[in-house]
């Protein structure tokens, strides 16, 4: 069997074991066959369908989302390093997502997509915004460049975030632990907000999938390829942004996955972004899904906020990929 | 194939970096772009393959405007090979061709069908990586990386080639096969390659014909032989070259002349008394290599030597190989057999004789020796079947001065016709046909010069270093001559 669909196999065989353990493992122990079984315990079938299969869902979205634009972002940038945490995009959706809750904001049209819809205009002028101030710096655009101008922009988002949430007072400290990266009590309402989002953002990427593959050999080959440049990069990050804004909304930032997910995917499958694509998505699922599943069971009853986990784990990835880089 | 008309344009519309280019290359042919850094090269690719947008003028692929085409049209046509730069993320050699690919691919479904497998694999095999198209690009050499590169470009299956200097970087191995490659792809397949070149000997080397730009405008375009002209060079690069045929191909060559004062020493002139006589050669070690030009048995036609050996063997000397023999011979002897003239003689080094000769403004020394067992009238020769002899008129002339190829030439035909008029006044005969003899029929003749001090342009009986050449060559073999006749008698 080609190597490959043996990738596939495994990855989608992952998947599906994480969301198992995701559903079945906490506090109550949930036995999977609740799922099929008619006559099962009531409590138990409560619990798996409005509180952990939302969650595992939830958890595997926002995975699949960051990872699969982290993906891209690299292709992207041709840097190893780029995601959203990296580039402060999630830092940006941060201030949409805040902003909206601060202002009480609600789009008429938008209605209940207006959180992730603003988290996504926010990742996009952040998007643009260290893009642009890149290449004023550096017309290269070298790999420190752009994650200098990442942190830069980042931290200046993040000052804002305090800012109003020092402002606003008691209400809105529940936002700093959403800030902090979680996907709990968030049930099913979240997950049909995002929903449409993740879905046309994935479509928007898979689509320049062969795009991602030529412009690896620079934007003026890629061109002479027949690649039009300017729709692909522009394809890329409304869908890039709007995955982020989609992740953002419902779980704060959380870091990395964006980042460790892609590299491992590409270190064991190779670079071609037909590939990478979707395993980079679905490996994003089952890693946020375990991790979510470790944050809550790891010091039950307390919950960790799940960014904490992640970190702990892309951190040195970071620095791996980046002294490897640099050894070259 | 490919028209440029009046194209003028660069980043900037106030100063454009080329100006008023006018071409066109034909389906078949490989054009090669040269010019200084600065002159314009890339930009003008880039011009012509759309990167850069231009103030006026017309680009036209296949009689139709580029504009006219889609840009996987165009990727259709035209295959555009940048110079490319490491990259973050490796494929394989099969991915990195199938990219090649993406002109042919459908937006949304994901297609492969056997044309395209059918493409890369030829890509693959015509460039000759596909025995490692499963490995990453990034543990080739850069020789295999750049193969690599063509064969994505080659993939696209298009009419029309642009390459921005495609052997940077590589070893004189791999430049060969690379250029070979996209040669044979021009010669077999039609394909037709506009590519820029640093290495003025190589697109000369391997193009139909050459466009040599200067400060963005043509300066010169046309067969290799009609651009690589010294005064062409020496205007556009601002550096004196000199053109010279290559060894084995009807293609022009150049080499540079560097202009580092006071490197070459200043050559000692040569006098009689520095040609030895030793018991089996007769040997000159000049202090500085002269240039020689001789029909020697070592090292014959053009050169710059050190060491000349005239070897006494033995009448009976016969050898299959005696170039060979020689070699070895001269190594044995302690004589650098790349920096050594030699030739062979049946007569005894003893008897060699060694003049100079000196006017006001020319100096030569002449060494000779003579045996004429072997005299053979020239106009006769045709009537003989003879087997190989070792040669027995062996003549030097070094002259203390700078020649041109042409005095050389000259210079040969002096020493001829002087060593003829010997033979007639030495009254030596053929004896076959019993007319007076030319020569015998194995002389060597070497004529070498310093290079240095007195320039002579020509060397002809007319001037004053073909008057000397005739009087010294003569003298000194009517001496050899008449001591080899006396030689004889004693015997």
């Amino acid at each position: 069997m080609k190597k490959i669909v043996v990738g596939y196999l495994v990855t989608l065989a992952i998947l599906l074991l994480s969301m198992a353990l995701g559903i079945s493992a906490g506090a109550v122990k949930v036995p999977i066959s609740t799922l099929w079984d008619k006559n099962a315990d009531e409590v138990a079938s409560n619990i798996l369908w409005s509180i952990r299969m939302p969650r595992v869902i939830l958890a595997g979205l926002v995975g699949a989302s960051l990872a699969i634009s982290g993906a891209a972002f690299q292709g992207l940038l041709k840097n190893p390093l780029a995601d959203p945490y990296t580039l402060g995009v999630s830092s940006g959706a941060s201030v949409g997502a805040v902003m909206t809750l601060f202002f009480s904001l609600s789009a008429p049209v938008l209605g209940m997509f207006t959180l992730p819809a603003f988290s996504m205009m926010g990742a996009l002028l952040t998007m643009f915004l260290v893009l642009g101030f890149a290449k004023l710096v550096d017309k290269a655009m070298k790999m420190e460049t752009l994650i200098l101008t990442g942190i830069i922009i980042s931290s200046f988002l993040s000052s804002i975030i305090s800012l109003m949430i020092a402002l606003t007072g008691e209400e809105l400290r529940q936002i700093i632990s959403w800030l902090m990266g979680s996907v709990s009590m968030r049930g099913w309402p979240y997950v049909k907000m995002i929903l449409p989002f993740v879905i046309v953002g994935t479509i928007l990427l898979w689509l320049n999938r062969r795009e991602l593959n030529a412009m690896l050999f620079g934007e003026e080959r890629a061109k002479y390829l027949g690649v039009n440049v300017r729709r692909s990069k522009l394809t890329l990050l409304i869908g890039g942004s709007m995955l982020t804004g989609a992740a953002v909304s419902v779980s704060g930032t959380i870091g990395f996955v964006g980042l460790v997910v892609p590299h491992m995917t590409r270190l064991l499958f190779g670079a071609n972004h037909q590939h990478l694509l979707p395993l980079s998505l679905m490996n994003g699922a089952s890693l946020l899904i375990l991790c979510d599943l470790v944050a809550r069971t790891i010091i039950a009853p307390t919950e960790l906020p799940i960014g904490v986990i992640t970190a702990l784990l892309g951190a040195p990835v970071f620095a791996y990929i980046f002294f490897r880089q640099r050894k070259g | 194939m490919l028209n440029v008309k009046d194209l003028t344009g660069g980043y900037d519309e106030k100063h454009p970096i080329v100006k008023g280019i006018n071409f066109s290359v034909e389906k078949g042919q490989f054009l090669g772009v040269l010019g200084p850094n600065g002159s314009g090269k890339s930009t003008l690719l880039k011009a012509i393959s759309g990167t850069l947008p231009f103030n006026q003028g017309n680009v036209q692929i296949e009689g139709k405007s580029r504009e006219e085409y889609t840009a996987k049209e165009l990727a259709r046509k035209m295959a555009v090979l940048p110079q490319l730069h490491t990259q973050a993320f490796s494929h394989s050699v099969r991915e990195t061709v199938s990219i090649g690919r993406y002109p042919y691919q459908h937006r949304w479904l994901s297609t492969w069908t056997d044309e395209d497998e059918s493409a890369i694999k030829k890509a693959m095999e015509s460039t000759g990586i596909l025995s490692y198209e499963k490995q990453l690009l990034e543990n080739l050499s850069g020789g295999e990386q750049q193969r690599t590169y063509v064969a994505q470009a080659l993939a696209q299956s298009a009419d029309l080639l642009l390459l921005d200097e495609p052997t940077n970087h590589l070893d004189i191995e791999h430049q060969r096969k690379l250029l070979d490659m996209i040669r044979l792809e021009v010669v077999q397949n039609g394909l037709t390659v506009l590519s820029i070149f640093h290495d003025i000997n190589l697109a000369a080397l391997y193009c139909d014909r050459l466009l040599l730009l200067n400060k963005g405008e043509i300066y010169a375009m046309g067969e290799p032989h009609e651009v690589l002209k010294e005064h062409f060079i020496k205007d556009v690069y601002h550096t004196t070259i000199s053109t010279y045929p290559h060894p084995l191909l009807p293609k022009p060559q150049m080499t540079l002349m560097p202009e580092i004062k006071g490197e070459r020493k200043e050559s000692v002139p040569i006098k009689a008394e520095d040609i030895k006589i030793r018991d089996e050669y007769v040997e000159l070690h000049t202090t500085s290599p002269l240039k020689a030009f001789s029909s020697a048995v070592h090292n014959a036609g053009v050169g710059w030597y050190q060491y000349f050996v005239n070897r006494t063997v033995d009448a009976e000397y016969m050898c299959d190989d005696a170039h060979d023999e020689l070699k070895e011979y001269l190594m044995e002897k302690g004589f650098s057999p790349t920096n050594t003239v030699a030739m062979m003689t049946a007569v005894p080094a003893k008897n060699a004789v060694v003049r100079q000769f000196t006017s006001d403004e020319t100096d030569i020394v002449v060494a000779v020796t003579a045996g004429v067992g072997n005299a053979i009238d020239i106009a006769s020769a045709y009537k003989r079947e003879d087997v190989f002899h070792v040669g027995t008129i062996n003549i030097w002339v070094f002259i203390n001065g700078s020649l041109t190829d042409e005095s050389f030439m000259q210079g040969m035909i002096a020493i001829t016709e002087a060593k003829t008029k010997a033979m007639y006044t030495e009254q030596i005969k053929d004896v076959v046909s019993g007319t007076i003899a030319t020569g015998t029929s194995t002389d060597s003749v070497l004529i070498a010069a310093t290079q240095n001090g007195p320039f002579y342009e020509y060397a002809g009986s007319a001037t004053a270093v073909g008057k000397l050449i005739g009087r010294g060559v003569y003298e000194t073999l009517c001496t050899a001559l008449q001591d080899y006749k006396k030689a004889k008698e004693q015997d």
